[in-house]
C-alpha cells in the first residue's frame, strides 16, 4: 500500500511537471468566427515546431474581457476597438482573416444567389417596413422573378456577435432610418424577427421558416447550402457571393488610412466588391510583462500570414494582402514592447 | 461494551462523536455560505443596474445594447409564461403517470414504465432542445398550429394567444418541450410519495366500496399532499432556469406580445444568449440583474408553496 502511495506521488510529479510544459503554450481567447482558421493554423504550426496554441472561442465580448484581464496571452474580436478604446485599456490590435456576410432566404421558386437586393430594401425588411416578398420595392430590382405573396419573416441572430456588429453596421451606413433607430452593436433592439443562437440556429431557421431571410457567415452558407441574395454594391452594381467578390471587397479595404487598424470593411467601393465584408482582430497589450510568451504569440501569427492563406482559403477565409501583412508587422515592432521599452518581435 | 472499559476509551470515543458532529455541521452550513455567496455576489454584480434604472427595470418591456436601455419585463413575462404552460400541461399527466404506476398498472409494468421515466430525467437538457428545434417545431408548425389556428383565432381572448404566423417556435413551443421536461421529475416523485401510502387505509376506503378514483383523491392525495406539491415545485424549479433547450425554441425575441406562437425570451436563455458578448458595465449588469431577478423569483415560489400547504394543514379534519 505505502508503496503504491509513493508511486501515485511520483505519477503526480510528473503529471504536474508535464503540466507546466503545457504552460507554455499560448492561450487566445474570443470571436467565433474566425476560431476554425484559428484551430487549423494552431494544429500546422505545432506540428511544425512543437509550441501549441489553445484558443477558446468563447466570443468577441469574452475575448475582450479576458485580455483586459490579463489571463490569456491575446483576445480575438470580430468588433475592432476604435483608437480612442485601444489607448484607454492600453491594448492594440490587428486584422488575421477577412471574412464575408450574406443574406440568405428561404423562398420557393428562387434559386441561389438569384434575388436582388438593395442595401436600403434590406435595411427597410430588417426594419418592418417591408412585409411581404412581393414588396413593389423588390419587384423593382427584381424584374421577371415571380416573388410570392407571402409575409417575410425576419431571422436574427440572438446571441451577441461580431457578425451582427458588421452587418447592423451595414444597415446603418446604407439606410439612416437604421442608424437612428436601432445602431450598430454586437446585439441590437431589432424591430422585428426570430433569434437564432449562432450561425448555424440563424441558417437553422431560414432553412425551417417558408418566407424568411437572415444572414450569416458566407462560409456557412456555402458549407450549408442555403440560397443567397445578390447586394447592390457601393457603387451601384449588382454583385453575387462569391471569392472574387469578397477579395474585391478586401482589396478596397484602405488598411494603409487606419490607424490602429480599425476598418470596418462594410459598404466598400469598387465595382466588384461585395458590399458585406468583415475583417476579425487579435488584440494584445502593448507592454509586456513576459516578453517572451509576447514574442511567441506574434511569431506564430507571423508564420501564419506566411504560411496560412491556403489553408484560409480552403475554409472560405479571405487572406490578408502581403502589402498589409507587411504594415502589421511594422506595427508589432512600433506598439508590442516589454516593460523597460523594447520591442518584443 | 463492557463495564470494564477504561475511561480512556470513553473519551477517545467521545472525542470522535463530536468530530463528527462538528464536521457534518460544517458540511451543512456550507450550503448556506454559498447561497449567500452567490446572491452576495449576484447583488454586487447587479448594483451598477440597479442604480441606472431602480425599480422600473422590471416593468420596462425595452431592451436596447445600443442605447444602454435595460428592461427585464419580457424575459420575466416569458420565464412565467412557458413555466406555467409547462406545469398546465404536465402536472395532469404526471399525476395519470403516478396513479397509473401505483393503482392500475399491472405489477409486470411497473418497474419497465418507472426506469422509461427516470432515464427520459436523465436526458441532458441541449437533447431536448435540439429535438424540439429539429423534430418538434417543423412538426408542430405543419400540422399542429395551423389547426389551433383555424379552430381558435375567432374565439374571445383565447384568439389572441394564437396570432401569428405559424413558425414552429414561439412561447407555446417553448412551453411544450418544458412540459415534456419536468413530466419524469413530477411523475417520479408522485409516483415515490403514493408508494408510502399505507395499504390499510386504502383497503379500508375500498372496503367502504369506493372507487379508485374515490380512493385517490380522498385518502391517497391528501396523505402525500406534501409530497405532491414538492413534486411540482421540483418540475417547476426545473421549468423555471431551464436554459438550452428553451434558447433554442423559444425564439429569443425581446417582444413583448400576447400571442403565444410569437417568438419571446426567458431570462435564462437571455443569459445563455448575450452574456459572452455582452460588454460595457451596465449591459453585462443588467443581465447579472436578470440572474438576480430569477433568483427571487424562485425563491418567491418556494415561499408561496410553503404557504400553501401550511394553509393546507390547518384545514385539516375541518371538512366532513
Amino acid at each position: 500500500m505505502k508503496l503504491s502511495f509513493t508511486r501515485t506521488l511520483i505519477a503526480a510529479a510528473i503529471l504536474s511537471a508535464s503540466a507546466t510544459a503545457f504552460a507554455g503554450d499560448i492561450t487566445g481567447a474570443g470571436a467565433t468566427f474566425p476560431y476554425p482558421i484559428y484551430a487549423k493554423w494552431a494544429e500546422a504550426y505545432k506540428a511544425k515546431t512543437g509550441i501549441g496554441m489553445n484558443y477558446q472561442s468563447i466570443g468577441s465580448g469574452g475575448g475582450i474581457k479576458q485580455i483586459k484581464a490579463k489571463t490569456v496571452d491575446f483576445g480575438a474580436s470580430d468588433k475592432p476597438l476604435n483608437p480612442q478604446e485601444q489607448a484607454e485599456s492600453g491594448l492594440t490590435q490587428f486584422p488575421t482573416v477577412m471574412g464575408a456576410i450574406v443574406p440568405v432566404v428561404n423562398l420557393d421558386g428562387i434559386a441561389d444567389s438569384q434575388l436582388k437586393l438593395s442595401g436600403p430594401v434590406l435595411a427597410d425588411i430588417f426594419l418592418g417596413k417591408i412585409t411581404k416578398w412581393n414588396d413593389p420595392a423588390i419587384a423593382k430590382m427584381n424584374a421577371g422573378v415571380k416573388l410570392p405573396a407571402t409575409d417575410i419573416t425576419v431571422v436574427h441572430r440572438a446571441d451577441g456577435s461580431g457578425t451582427t456588429f458588421n452587418f447592423t453596421n451595414y444597415l446603418s451606413k446604407v439606410s439612416p432610418e437604421w442608424k437612428t433607430k436601432v445602431g450598430s452593436d454586437a446585439s441590437v433592439a431589432w424591430p422585428v424577427g426570430t433569434g437564432g443562437k449562432g450561425n448555424e440556429g440563424v441558417a437553422n431557421f431560414v432553412k425551417q421558416i417558408k418566407g424568411s431571410i437572415g444572414y450569416v457567415e458566407a462560409a456557412y452558407a456555402k458549407q450549408n447550402k442555403i440560397t443567397m441574395t445578390q447586394m447592390m454594391n457601393h457603387d451601384g452594381v449588382f454583385v453575387k457571393a462569391t471569392e472574387e467578390t469578397f477579395k474585391a471587397a478586401a482589396a478596397g479595404a484602405d488598411w494603409e488610412h487606419a490607424p490602429g487598424f480599425y476598418e470596418i470593411l462594410t459598404d466598400e467601393p469598387g465595382k466588384n466588391s461585395w458590399p458585406i465584408a468583415a475583417a476579425t482582430f487579435i488584440l494584445m497589450h502593448k507592454q509586456q510583462g513576459d516578453a517572451a510568451r509576447a514574442a511567441e504569440v506574434l511569431k506564430f501569427f507571423a508564420w501564419a500570414y506566411a504560411n496560412g492563406d491556403d489553408m484560409a482559403l480552403s475554409l472560405d477565409y479571405i487572406p490578408m494582402p502581403a502589402s498589409v501583412v507587411k504594415k502589421i508587422e511594422a506595427a508589432w515592432k512600433a506598439n508590442i514592447k516589454t516593460m523597460d521599452g523594447k520591442a518584443v518581435y | 461494551m463492557s463495564k470494564e472499559t477504561p475511561p480512556i476509551f470513553a473519551k477517545k470515543q467521545l472525542l470522535i462523536d463530536a468530530l463528527f458532529r462538528h464536521t457534518t455541521r460544517f458540511f451543512a452550513f456550507l450550503v448556506f455560505a454559498l447561497l449567500a455567496g452567490i446572491i452576495l455576489s449576484l447583488i454586487i454584480g447587479s448594483m451598477p443596474s440597479i442604480k441606472a434604472y431602480g425599480l422600473h427595470f422590471i416593468v420596462d418591456d425595452t431592451w436596447n445594447p445600443v442605447t444602454e436601455k435595460f428592461g427585464a419585463l419580457t424575459p420575466i413575462i416569458g420565464t412565467l409564461v412557458t413555466s406555467f404552460i409547462a406545469l398546465l400541461i404536465g402536472v395532469p399527466i404526471s399525476f395519470g403517470i403516478a396513479l397509473f404506476l401505483t393503482e392500475l398498472s399491472p405489477r409486470w409494468l411497473r418497474r419497465p414504465l418507472g426506469i422509461a421515466i427516470e432515464l427520459l430525467a436523465g436526458i441532458p437538457s441541449i437533447i431536448y432542445g435540439m429535438w424540439g428545434l429539429f423534430v418538434f417545431a417543423p412538426a408542430f408548425a405543419e400540422h399542429v398550429q395551423p389547426w389551433l389556428k383555424d379552430h381558435l383565432s375567432e374565439l374571445p381572448f383565447v384568439g389572441i394567444l394564437v396570432q401569428g404566423p405559424p413558425m414552429g417556435i414561439g412561447m407555446l413551443t417553448a412551453g411544450l418541450i418544458l412540459a415534456i421536461m419536468v413530466i419524469p421529475f413530477i411523475a417520479s416523485v408522485m409516483r415515490d410519495v403514493f408508494q408510502i401510502v399505507p395499504a390499510l387505509l386504502k383497503e379500508s376506503a375500498y372496503g367502504l366500496g369506493a372507487t379508485t378514483w374515490e380512493v385517490v383523491w380522498h385518502i391517497v392525495l391528501p396523505y402525500t399532499k406534501i409530497g405532491v406539491v414538492g413534486g411540482i415545485m421540483l418540475g417547476l424549479g426545473r421549468a423555471l432556469g431551464e436554459t438550452m433547450a428553451v434558447t433554442f425554441v423559444i425564439g429569443n425575441a425581446h417582444n413583448l406580445t400576447a400571442s403565444l406562437f410569437m417568438p419571446g425570451n426567458s431570462i435564462a436563455s437571455s443569459l445563455a444568449n448575450e452574456f459572452t458578448e455582452a460588454d460595457g458595465e451596465l449591459y453585462t449588469s443588467a443581465l447579472i440583474e436578470l440572474g438576480l431577478l430569477l433568483f427571487a423569483i424562485t425563491f418567491i415560489v418556494l415561499s408561496l408553496s410553503k404557504i400553501l400547504l401550511q394553509q393546507l394543514r390547518k384545514n385539516e379534519g375541518r371538512e366532513s
